[in-house]
């Protein structure tokens, strides 16, 4: 077990180097340094000469990841990809391109992407888990049928529709909060009513079908039909015992999500001008800020491989069958 | 937990006193506070590097230029802010014998501006000019005491003020050179100011990765000081044009404290630098700069203070803006720009009253605005219940389609390429592209020059007599008929080209993306297929729309230019043929070359404005409009509107520091959010309910269930 | 018009290899029992038969969009396909710009000219939409006819199949009329009642559409005046291509490395785990992005090789497949892996290896008929996902070309219509409704797949191509 754990640590390492090359390779086929210093240097009178000079402050004027020029051992470490590589897995994520400290700017959006992730991902567990007891509690009825049409309707549903139409119609017409915008302490809950009630209607559909797949399958056990035997009622098996045992599976698939809850939501982020990491991303992208992007997809990446191990570990705590060597 | 309860109460009672959907909070509900918006961050708040739009929105309320647009007054003059009167140049020859005003160019050896400011003028208090009681700086050098949590110059304890001095003038003109700054103009200004060139040179020679270069104790011939109150500018020729670069921000004074401040150790790594923290002597000052949510400008309590104009256009008393004639500046205490991304939601927080004043966005246009029967955009009813106002400008500026002159097909001087030209000039139907593109929000060109600008003409004078006749008292597009007869005059008759009998194929280059330009495109298209042409879009991002142009690969492109300032010269420039893009790197994106015109238009550019000046730019704009480089396209117009607490709204396509002028109704205002923003409960108790019948039903298939005997 | 002869593009010719390959599954499937058996329980379904009959209407539009012929007659469109001529009139009618579902007036005022000179600003009529009439007051009228007519013309053709679905029961329910009845009653064994249903249902939106559409704007025209029922329908050719090709090109990898990481494990599976994590560890939205951009410099660097409008907006498609199909490769891949495992602890593979089976053999033999059924349902179950993550993707300028029409693109022109007031609905609306019915169809005949062929596959943990659109919108 914990050789396995050593060795799924050990993996991380070659891991975030291949993400690093890949991004490297992506960013750098679409965009030259010299791309990047003329969106930061503006549009008018700029000289070949000052884009150099750009270049230069900031280390693109290396090669990217073979200096031919240097000696030695150097050919290989002065390079645009080892330097950079290097200062981030230690965490030194440096100035962006634009001149704005990276660390001062994730540790102030990771908040708001936080303020709707986590209630999104608590609410909807609980909504969806409520749903789909009450739904297996009356299985069979027409309830149940009429539950699992809503269901598949709900799925079927653009996300992009609830964000349009909910920021019209509650935000818009009917001016129960703020159209956009964030604040940050309490002062931010009348911003994150809207995009985390819509956060949940999204994950509510597949979520309620799927946990209802688990709850059945769990009725249909041994054990459930040795407490009925027993004389145990309906209710309290469902909601006490089958519960228990189906939140093993349900934590499993919540688990893999945690990590992926800092990057953000980006359309909503967009939409309600909520300061995220998501939109930061976005916007990186756009103004081809390559030390954010950069920075963006390391993290994301380290988040994964985090994410996946919990799951793996998760495996093994469900089903104690899986072997990992 | 009771006292928890309460609190948690008592904050929720503050998040939601008032309408329930106040994105502010409720303490600021009858603030003097002025709300717009921003929708990225601005990349660089230093005066030396800063050109764009949103950038200057900040630094032209903090920094203060020598000299000022006046607010009101058309077509747009120079007045002075800072200085005792608008700079004017004294010419020399190469021998030091003044000149006079109309020598001719070759003779000019040396133009001398000399500039006296206004005394008693201080800077905002900062902690840049914070000193200890024995008098050193309290921030700067060595034993400087650092605040090791500030994150923003508010965070110092200490901050102080300094008296403005012409050095601090000098210092910025210096900075312009700086190695580490990339000042936009540097290599433009070095062509004029002498010796920046080679200031530029000597400072990249000791200037090291970080840390203080102290300018001052570099003497340099193009700008230097007289006495604390006069200062010298040298350019190397004549340039009537350099007076409006003195009212940009790149001629602001910045003083030497800040930058030695700033290069602190450990400044830039927490953002303090200059282009994130300005310091100047405007009437606003940066407070808050956080471009993840929202900047602040609040009043400086050191500015030296203006007045209001009291003189203006002739309709300016009657609109009521000579209202406030003479009094102080500025009227509004803070400004408030909150981060938007997204239209849609700024046009509605606008409706709501949240914004106090939005450009109208092309989609909300028909909600806004109608035109009356005079053609003149008036508001619809349901805008003026509101009591909004509208400021209608053209801007100083021209979107147009080019032609590259380099391109075999289309370019040349040939007879027949001009024909081409002419002939598609006709047939993309520029009245057509306003009312479906921009809601008629723009004005087609006829030329080069806008309206507003010296050299633009209007009415029959003014037409373009290639593509428009001049009937009834008003210009209409050539027939098509008159553009299928150049089309055969190109050698393609019907469109088809004899070389291949396969329609003529063009290509158009352009660098948009969004769900706008795809109709855009397919209209493009239209166009050219009345004449039989193929026009083949060719899409691609920025960059890559660049590269093109500069290596001359395109043939069709799109594009814009929005005037610095308003000199005929800052249009024609971009038809001067040792401008041209591809030979020379300049502005000049089609690669025009007309000897004729370049003769011209060097004479035109140091005449001063009159009938000799106006004579001249005639005849260039005719030559140019018979060699269509550019299918002319839209002066757009820009529409703003604002609501009736919003005073002093008069639009100024020129000045960016016009905060100063506007005026809030704060208590007013609060009444009307508070009116216009009642919650709509229904839905909420309509949801309530069917909930509520869902729990029912639930429980009663549970009851009717455990009724029967449990299978 | 139609000058030059018949064009493939590489789309077309995906979308006609994957139709093939379905045929070719299906024989294959027909004849083994362990294959049918389960079809004929996804089929036994009356849910799952109605949703089969709508995804096979949307996918009959796609092939027929997929036929495409060159043209050179029209300096606007160099490639058309059969759909466009069937839609003809739809086409090549466009107004200037707005106009409302069944309006025979523009939706915005525009700037008109009076004879005196003045400037007004009034709702001019149509170009063809409702041009047929002489007054504008007769459209109830005229519209009430013609819907007459078009129902009629469906429910004809609907009692036409039922009359041939009754005659294929007749033996089994001894006469016509009894056969009827047992089709109505839903008595049969196939379940015609819900074939018919939704059959008769889209026939008799085929017939209002064929009474209607050449007259009006049924779903009213966009900002240009392009008709938006003729969008909504070429928008299903890339809602299909999308969902389908993304798995089918990701297939072969995934199936490959899944079950070689899963069977060899050791170094084999480290080197898989490695590619695979480090590819699906990229933030899915970057790499969709990045990967576009990329399309978008390559492209405008080879102008000259892309210049028909048509080629550029099918290689962007074709490209998007491709990159969704590398994030969705990486999970498909991840299951198989995660079966393998399983499987080659299973007692028949033990006993196989111990008789010393060569690794090939067990692999073909026991291994890929057992994972078999978790690509089947990944592809079904990822179909919908897929749909709905163009929409997102190209609200934010990543998805497919601005010029190809997809609901994406009709969603996001639409954003800044529902601003105007009155708001412009029906683009959003419209490709809402269609997008909601091909992904609801999908999802009910992917939920009875997924039944059929393994009741207990339980997607613990793996995360899937479907989540992206959650993903781009919400996490």
């Amino acid at each position: 077990m914990s050789a396995y754990l050593i060795r799924r640590l050990l993996y991380a390492l070659p891991i975030l180097v291949g993400v690093n090359v890949i991004t490297f390779l992506l960013f750098f086929v679409v965009n030259t340094p010299d791309d990047m210093a003329r969106m930061q240097l503006g549009e008018r009178h700029v000289t070949q000469e000052a884009i150099d000079k750009w270049k230069a402050e900031r280390g693109y004027d290396r090669p990217l990841f073979w200096n031919g020029a240097a000696s030695g051992f150097e050919q290989a470490t002065d390079t645009l990809f080892i330097r950079s590589t290097v200062r981030l897995f230690t965490f030194d994520f440096g100035r962006s391109d634009g001149g704005r400290d990276i660390g001062g700017d994730l540790r102030q959006r990771m908040g708001p992407s936080l303020a709707i992730a986590v209630p999104v991902l608590l609410l909807q567990l609980v909504a969806a888990l409520g749903w789909a007891l009450v739904i297996a509690w009356l299985r069979g009825s027409r309830l149940d049928v009429a539950s699992a049409l809503v269901c598949v309707a709900m799925m079927s549903v653009s996300g992009l529709f609830y964000i349009i139409g909910g920021q019209y119609l509650v935000a818009k017409l009917w001016r129960l909060v703020p159209i956009s915008g964030y604040d940050y302490g309490l002062a931010s809950i009348k911003f994150l009513v809207l995009p985390v009630v819509i956060g949940m209607l999204i994950a509510l559909g597949p979520n309620v079908r799927w946990y209802r797949t688990i709850f059945l399958e769990e009725m249909g056990r041994e054990y459930v039909r040795m407490a009925r035997a027993k004389g145990l009622s309906d209710a309290r098996v469902l909601f006490v015992h089958v519960l228990r045992n189906a939140l093993i599976p349900i934590l499993t698939g919540v688990v893999v999500l945690l990590p992926s809850l800092f990057l953000g939501a980006l359309i909503t982020e967009a939409f309600f001008a909520i300061p995220g990491l998501g939109s930061y991303t976005i916007d990186a992208l756009q103004a081809q800020d390559f030390a954010i992007v950069r920075t963006m997809v390391f993290l994301g990446s380290l988040l994964y491989i985090v994410g996946l191990l919990l799951t793996d570990l998760s495996y093994v705590v469900a089903d104690p069958r899986v072997r990992l060597q | 937990m009771l006292v928890v309860a309460s609190s948690m109460i008592a904050a929720c009672d503050g998040i939601w006193r008032g309408p329930w959907n106040n994105p502010y909070p409720a303490a600021e509900a009858g603030a003097n506070i002025l709300y717009t918006t921003f929708q990225e961050r601005p990349k660089h708040l230093d005066p030396v590097s800063s050109y764009s739009e949103n950038e200057a929105m900040i630094t032209s309320q903090v920094y203060e230029p020598l000299v000022q647009y006046h607010f009101l007054e058309r077509p747009y003059t120079l007045v002075p802010l800072t200085a005792t009167a608008v700079p004017s140049a004294i010419y020399y020859d190469a021998h030091g014998q003044t000149l006079p005003v109309d020598a001719p160019d070759a003779s000019v050896a040396r133009a001398v501006y000399r500039i006296s400011i206004r005394p008693g003028i201080r800077f905002q208090p900062h902690p840049a000019f914070a000193r200890t009681a024995d008098g050193r700086y309290r921030y700067h050098g060595e034993g400087a005491t650092h605040v090791p949590v500030a994150r923003a110059p508010t965070d110092f304890p200490a901050a102080d003020t300094r008296e403005l001095k012409a050095a601090d003038y000098v210092y910025q003109i210096k900075r312009l050179a700086h190695p580490r700054l990339h000042s936009p103009i540097a290599s433009l200004m070095g062509r004029y100011i002498i010796g920046l060139d080679a200031l530029a040179a000597r400072l990249q020679a000791d200037v090291s990765a970080t840390g203080f270069l102290d300018l001052r104790g570099y003497d340099f011939e193009g700008a230097r000081v007289l006495d604390d109150y006069t200062f010298e500018i040298t350019l190397g020729e004549r340039y009537p044009q350099f007076v409006y670069w003195l009212a940009m921000p790149f001629f602001a004074p910045v003083p030497w404290e800040a930058d030695r401040f700033y290069a602190e150790p450990g400044m830039a790594a927490r953002n303090l630098t200059l282009d994130w923290y300005p310091v100047g002597t405007g009437p606003y000052l940066l407070r808050e700069n956080n471009p993840n949510r929202r900047m602040v400008l609040a009043r400086n309590p050191n500015f030296h203070g203006e007045a209001y104009p009291t003189e203006g256009e002739a309709t300016d008393a009657a609109d009521g803006l000579l209202a406030d004639a003479g009094k102080a500046l500025p009227f509004i205490d803070e400004i408030h720009f909150m981060l938007e991304k997204e239209d849609i939601p700024e046009w509605g927080k606008f409706l709501q009253g949240w914004y106090d004043i939005s450009p109208i966005a092309a989609d909300g246009f028909d909600q806004a605005i109608r035109f009356g029967p005079d053609g003149r955009p008036e508001l619809t009813p349901e805008m003026q219940a509101k009591r909004m106002k509208l400021a209608v400008a053209t801007q100083p500026s021209i979107v147009y389609l080019g032609f590259n002159l380099l391109d075999p097909v289309v370019g040349g001087d040939r007879p027949r390429a001009r024909a081409l030209r002419q002939a598609l000039s006709i047939a993309v139907d520029i009245e057509e592209m306003i009312s479906i593109f921009s809601n008629g929000r723009g004005i087609p060109a006829h030329g080069p020059i806008p309206p507003g600008i010296f050299g633009h003409r209007e009415g029959t004078a003014g037409i373009n007599r290639v593509v428009y006749d001049w009937v009834d008292g008003r210009p209409v597009r050539k027939p098509l008929a008159r553009a299928e007869a150049l089309m055969v005059e190109a050698g393609y008759p019907g469109g088809r080209d004899p070389a291949t009998g396969r329609p003529l194929a063009l290509y158009f280059d352009a660098f948009a993306f969004g769900p706008d330009y795809k109709p855009l495109f397919n209209w493009y298209r239209k166009q050219f297929a009345k004449l039989g042409v193929q026009l083949v879009v060719r899409m691609t991002d920025y960059n890559r729309f660049q590269d093109k142009m500069r290596t001359g690969t395109a043939q069709i492109y799109g594009w814009g230019w929005n005037a610095d300032y308003p000199d005929p010269e800052n249009f024609l420039f971009l038809l001067y043929g040792p401008h041209g893009k591809v030979k020379h790197q300049g502005e000049n994106a089609s690669n025009y070359a007309s000897a004729a015109f370049d003769r011209d238009y060097l004479r035109m550019r140091s005449l001063p404005n009159g009938p000799a000046r106006q004579a001249l730019i005639d005849r260039m704009i005719t030559r140019v409009r018979r060699d269509a480089p550019w299918i002319w396209g839209t002066h757009p117009q820009a529409y703003s509107l604002f609501h009736a607490w919003y005073a002093n709204g008069k639009a100024n396509m020129m000045a960016r520091n016009t905060l100063k002028y506007r005026r809030l109704d704060a208590t007013r205002r609060a009444e009307l959010r508070q009116a216009w923003n009642r919650p709509v409960l229904t839905p909420l108790i309509v949801a309530g309910a069917a909930l509520a019948v869902i729990v029912a039903l639930a429980w009663r298939t549970q009851r009717r269930r455990s009724m029967r005997t449990p299978t | 018009m139609i000058q030059g002869g018949l064009v493939v593009l590489a789309s077309d010719a995906c979308l006609f290899v994957l139709v093939a390959s379905a045929l070719a599954y299906w024989t294959i499937a027909r004849r083994h029992e362990h294959l049918r058996a389960p079809w004929r329980e996804v089929w036994a379904r009356p849910a799952a038969a109605g949703a089969a009959v709508v995804l096979g209407f949307f996918i009959a539009i796609a092939l027929v969009d997929s036929i495409h012929f060159s043209t050179r007659d029209e300096a606007q469109d160099d490639v058309v396909s059969l759909l466009d001529l069937a839609l003809e009139s739809l086409r090549t009618h466009p107004e200037t710009s707005y106009s409302a579902p069944f309006a025979t007036h523009a939706y915005s005022r525009e700037t008109v000219r009076l004879p005196d000179g003045r400037v007004h600003r009034e709702y001019p009529r149509l170009v063809s939409g409702g041009a047929h009439l002489v007054a504008p007051t007769e459209r109830p009228a005229d519209i009430a006819r013609r819907a007459v007519l078009g129902l009629a013309l469906g429910l004809a053709s609907g009692a036409l199949a039922l009359l041939g679905a009754a005659c294929v029961e007749r033996r089994r329910h001894g006469g016509l009329a009894a056969a009827c009845r047992a089709i109505v009653g839903g008595r049969t064994r196939r379940p015609w009642r819900s074939l018919l249903a939704v059959g008769c249902a889209i026939a008799l939106l085929l017939g209002l559409g064929i009474a209607l559409a050449p007259w009006y704007h049924v779903l009213g025209t966009d900002k240009v005046g392009t008709d938006v029922l003729y969008q909504a329908l070429k928008s299903v050719r890339t809602g299909i291509l999308i969902g389908s090709l993304t798995t089918f090109i990701s297939l072969p990898f995934a199936l490959a490395l899944g079950v070689a990481a899963g069977y060899f494990r050791g170094p084999v599976d480290d080197a898989v785990q490695y590619l695979y994590t480090t590819l699906s560890s990229i933030p899915g939205v970057l790499l969709i992005a990045a990967a576009a951009l990329l399309l978008d410099v390559h492209m405008s660097r080879h102008a000259d090789t892309f210049d028909s409008l048509a080629a550029r907006a099918d290689l962007r498609l074709l490209a998007l497949c491709g990159i969704l199909g590398i994030t969705s490769w990486t999970s498909l891949c991840r299951l198989l892996r995660a079966e393998t495992l399983k499987l080659r602890e299973v007692e028949y593979v033990a006993a196989a290896q111990a008789l010393g089976v060569r690794s090939p053999a067990i692999i073909r033999r026991h291994l890929l008929p057992n994972v078999m059924h978790i690509v089947m349902i990944t592809t079904v179950l990822d179909f919908s996902g897929l749909v709905l993550a163009e929409a997102a993707l190209t609200y934010i300028d990543i998805g497919v070309d601005p010029s190809m029409e997809s609901w994406g693109n009709m969603i996001n022109a639409a954003r800044l219509e529902l601003a105007r007031e009155p708001a412009v609905w029906w683009s959003l609306v419209a490709a809402l409704v269609f997008m909601f019915v091909l992904v609801l169809a999908a999802n009910v005949f992917a939920d009875a797949v997924r039944d059929a062929f393994d009741p207990r596959l339980r997607r613990v943990g793996a995360e899937s191509i479907a989540t992206l659109a959650q993903e781009t919108s919400h996490r």
